[in-house]
């Protein structure tokens, strides 16, 4: 799914919620999922014009999760370790959002690279 | 674009969030109501969340926001009718609302307003908040 504009994250999170609810998942998990994909998105509209998420059904073992992939061709950025740190922001924010998304969901990873963009990979496992 | 629509109700501002909200829906509801609080002399704001399933970082941020320009217009807010699930998940996102009055629902948070107004017009100044810095 594209998210270039900002009316776009309703569209998307209106997605995932669907999928998230499709296969069983609480609302808790669901807010949880819903709102670090929020915070994802406008990342991704705010540092780098926007992106495509990818939104997958994974399984492991007896568990089943939704997996998200950010994917942006942003500037990248330069210190993922301060970035990760609570309250540290290069924009007006409060610096919750990438610190805040990784305590919301099962699984965080982050790859970037500078000039070339940055990928966030999000997992939400059903009971997790 | 949409807008929020902003009741008045005697001395009350009565907000109704019904529909999803964006980063650029919440900005135009906080200038709203920052005008409208002056426009109007209102003494409080009700917020209703109840139908909103998603808060972030950054609606959370316009939400204190709210508080706190209303506080320094001398009215008061008041958060109604959040979702448990939308609670935890702003408190595990690291964003506590501290500051930011609330009630579990429309009328209990209509008698809280009511009881700061009545406090304030009985002469009685309530202290600050506590948060000494």
């Amino acid at each position: 799914m594209t998210v270039v504009r900002e009316i776009d994250v309703i569209p998307f999170r209106n997605r995932i919620k669907e999928t998230a609810a499709k296969m069983g998942m609480g609302l808790v998990n669901q807010t949880k999922l819903i709102t670090a994909a929020s915070e994802l998105a406008r990342n991704m509209l705010k540092y780098a014009k926007g992106g495509k998420v990818l939104i997958e059904v994974i399984s492991k073992g007896r568990e089943n999760g939704i997996r998200l992939v950010f994917k942006d061709e942003g500037p990248g950025i330069p210190d993922i370790a301060l970035a990760m740190k609570d309250g540290y922001s290069t924009g007006k924010s409060l610096g919750l959002g990438l610190p805040g998304t990784r305590r919301l969901v099962s699984e965080f990873n982050i790859e970037t690279e500078i000039g070339k963009g940055t990928t966030v990979t999000i997992i939400k496992w059903k009971n997790g | 674009m949409e807008k929020i629509p902003i009741l008045k109700m005697g001395k009350l501002l009565l907000v109704t969030i019904q529909v999803d909200l964006y980063d650029r829906l919440a900005e135009a509801l906080e200038a709203d109501l920052v005008q409208m609080i002056n426009k109007t002399g209102a003494q409080g704001v009700l917020i209703d969340i109840s139908a909103v399933s998603i808060i972030d970082s950054f609606m959370g941020r316009i939400i204190g926001n709210i508080a706190t320009m209303s506080k320094i217009l001398d009215a008061e807010t008041v958060v109604v009718g959040m979702q448990p699930a939308v609670a935890i998940t702003l408190i595990e996102l690291g964003l506590p609302l501290t500051g930011v009055y609330s009630a579990l629902n429309v009328e209990k948070g209509m008698s809280l307003l009511q009881g700061k107004i009545n406090l304030k017009e009985t002469g009685f100044i309530p202290e600050d908040d506590g948060d000494t810095e």
